[in-house]
């Protein structure tokens, strides 16, 4: 053990070192490997080799980028969507993994679960065929999201190869004002980065506005250090951590939880560890965000208005600065509080917590939706608790669909798709060209953003709406 | 995977930033296997009049010259498989995705990262001269563009001995197999509760 001050970081990456190569390259040992029905290439490749899950207790399956967001006591309909459910439990049987399937009464989205199961845990290394794995780093754990091959490589080896990330603190001073949230603070933070500002290095996220935040909070931001461009995105766990995982199914119990705790203790960044890059935002210049484009980098305050790629000095980037102004039909100058939307959708990784749909259901008391909406709870559990405090009910006497746990329409492989054309006000974590279906506008915010768009038919700076908060239960 | 030593194509140029891989592999291919033939699924729903890979001109492109944060977004796999099933073996781009580039190197595809101001001169130059090749040398780092001048570039000592090696990785790892279970033996005294042992 060396006497050096490290970071958060360094101190989870040199536990899980088993073999250094003279070039370089680290053999880390993986602690936490979850996958979904897109992991068939993965099984195929280890099948293939007659290759065997070197660590089935490590390894869990969970169904939820296909699942339906309706229906679920019948058949899927479409053969092949039904085909991707049951492949992951086949896989998942024949190698011995916990699989939580379509009727488990623990399922929802991988992110979801996870956490919510007490399978993440702080210190671990956790990976998963999917890049917002970076979710996970909300407990101090290194998480982040690999391809199939290297998914085939885990499966078989339970470790994986991995060059040492370079390191960024963003620090976030002073505290987050009504109504603004994790999820414009992260927004915030990639805007002012660029989507691929933190590109090859490890996010640790820090300061009085971070440690104030839930552990639901502290996922969103931690979801989307991808969207940066991120390795991973971690934040140190404390006693809001720790009280949140006691008691958990799959957490340690007892004495064991106690020894796991006085271990998490001294993970947090010593006082003078280093970092690669430091980058510094303060609290109450955060506003509530929306983006205008088709990168989570074009995030701006709710407030402002549709850029001007006249304004931009250069000429590729204003090109593309209308490329995607007419990918998203809108005119420059716009204030983007009059721009209408078609349709919401509440969910996904990102934004589908206990702590998400209260939000969006305080904002949908006593009025209507004057839009079509979905609503899509993260996991049965968030469903069940939500269903258990009326939420569902303020989202159906809001005129909004109330779904069954799942990525639904933030990625629209279960078939769950924004028409062709159509503006989308949705909590999710990409507005990418074609992400929530071919020629689908999105436009990325919060929970309380969304539910307030629902409610006008247009962005919304949700500020604006006389909002109480939802009693305790 | 079949090895990268050194490659002359012609080469198309991408003048757009941030191109996800939702862009490269539109999610609903994602349930396709791979003997689907995912060439045709690359860039599905760009491919409209105007888009470089559907100009006569470029037929035939091996490389792809593209802009910042090439890849970025989703971790799927099947992004890279379409680009190599579409003929390509080699992007050249500012900054890429992580993710991206780690699948990308698993495939035999090879990423090369060069500064922004020499990759927007790639482009202006195959703009110019449509068809026009480019040669890449990876045991000697060089990308030689249609002026003929060549560019050295910088990639992972590892990352490159797997792609001139067409390596199999899980095979190599399993050399240091008594590592591994060395490793596993301690952390299980050190970490006991890093094992789930029941809901």
């Amino acid at each position: 053990m060396t006497s050096q001050p490290r970071s958060l970081f360094e101190k989870v990456w040199d536990a899980h070192v088993v073999a250094t190569r003279p070039d370089g390259q680290a053999l880390l040992a993986i602690d936490r490997h979850f996958l979904h029905e897109g992991s068939f290439h993965a099984f195929g490749m280890i099948d293939h080799a007659g290759r065997r899950v070197r660590r089935p207790e490590l390894t869990f399956a969970v169904a939820d980028h296909y699942v339906p967001s309706h229906s679920r006591s019948k058949p899927i309909a479409d053969p092949e969507i039904a085909n991707m459910v049951t492949m992951l439990e086949a896989n998942a049987g024949r190698h011995g993994l916990r699989h939580f399937g379509l009727h488990d009464p623990a399922q929802g989205i991988v992110h979801v679960l996870a956490p919510e199961q007490g399978l993440t845990l702080p210190g671990l290394t956790i990976v998963c065929g999917d890049s917002h794995t970076s979710t996970h780093g909300a407990f101090g754990a290194l998480a982040f999201g690999i391809g199939a091959t290297e998914v085939s490589h885990v499966l078989a080896t339970q470790t994986l190869w991995q060059r040492r990330p370079r390191t960024m603190r963003i620090t976030v001073h002073g505290m987050l004002g009504p109504h603004v949230t994790a999820k414009d603070l992260i927004l915030a933070v990639i805007a002012a980065i660029g989507a691929d500002g933190a590109a090859g290095h490890v996010i640790e996220y820090a300061g009085s506005a971070i440690s104030a935040l839930s552990m639901e909070g502290r996922l969103t931001v931690c979801n989307m250090s991808i969207e940066a461009g991120a390795r991973a995105g971690m934040i140190a766990p404390d006693d809001t951590t720790f009280s949140w995982i006691e008691g958990r199914p799959f957490a340690p119990k007892g004495e064991l939880f106690d020894r796991a705790v006085g271990q998490w203790r001294i993970l947090p960044s010593d006082p003078d560890a280093g970092f690669d890059r430091e980058v510094t935002l303060d609290a109450a210049d955060i506003a509530p965000a929306v983006t205008w484009g088709t990168s989570p980098e074009t995030a701006v305050p709710v407030t402002a208005g549709v850029p001007d790629p006249a304004a931009e000095g250069d000429p590729v980037r204003a090109r593309q600065m209308r490329k995607m102004l007419d990918y998203m039909g809108l005119t420059p100058g716009t204030p983007l509080e009059e721009v209408p939307i078609d349709r919401v959708f509440i969910g996904s990784c990102t934004n589908a917590r206990l702590e998400d749909l209260r939000a969006a259901a305080a904002v949908l008391r006593g009025r209507r939706a004057v839009v079509p909406g979905l609503v899509v709870p993260g996991s049965v559990p968030v469903r069940r608790q939500a269903e258990a405090e009326g939420l569902d009910r303020l989202f159906i006497d809001a005129g909004l669909e109330w779904g069954e746990p799942g990525c639904s329409m933030c990625v629209g492989i279960n078939g769950d798709l924004v028409p062709a054309g159509e503006r989308c006000a949705s909590t999710t974590n990409r507005n990418f060209p074609g992400r929530q279906g071919p020629n689908a506008r999105t436009h990325l915010m919060s929970p309380a953003m969304a539910a307030a768009a629902a409610v006008t038919g247009r962005l919304t700076d949700v500020r604006k709406l006389d909002v109480r908060k939802l009693g305790a239960s | 995977m079949d090895p990268f030593v050194t490659l002359t194509a012609p080469a198309v140029p991408l003048d757009i930033a941030n191109i996800d891989t939702d862009q490269l592999l539109p999610a609903r291919f994602l349930k396709k296997p791979r003997s689907a033939g995912y060439g045709n699924f690359l860039f599905h729903d760009e491919r409209k009049p105007g888009f470089p890979l559907d100009d006569p001109a470029y037929a035939g492109a091996g490389i792809l010259v593209a802009d910042r944060n090439f890849g970025c977004g989703s971790s799927r796999e099947g992004a890279v498989y379409a680009l190599v099933d579409g003929g390509f073996r080699c992007v050249v781009a500012p900054s890429f995705g992580d993710i991206f580039a780690a699948n990308a190197a698993k495939n035999g595809l090879l990423t090369v990262t060069l500064p922004e101001d020499v990759v927007a001169g790639l482009r202006r130059q195959l703009q110019e001269a449509p068809g026009a090749v480019v040669t890449v040398d990876l045991p000697a780092q060089t990308l030689t563009g249609p002026d003929g001048r060549a560019l050295s570039f910088s990639i992972d000592p590892f990352k490159k001995e797997c792609l001139v090696e067409g390596l199999d990785d899980v095979a190599l790892t399993l050399r240091f197999q008594d590592a591994i279970d060395a490793f596993d033996r301690t952390d299980a005294e050190r970490r006991p509760w890093v094992v789930p042992n029941g809901e």
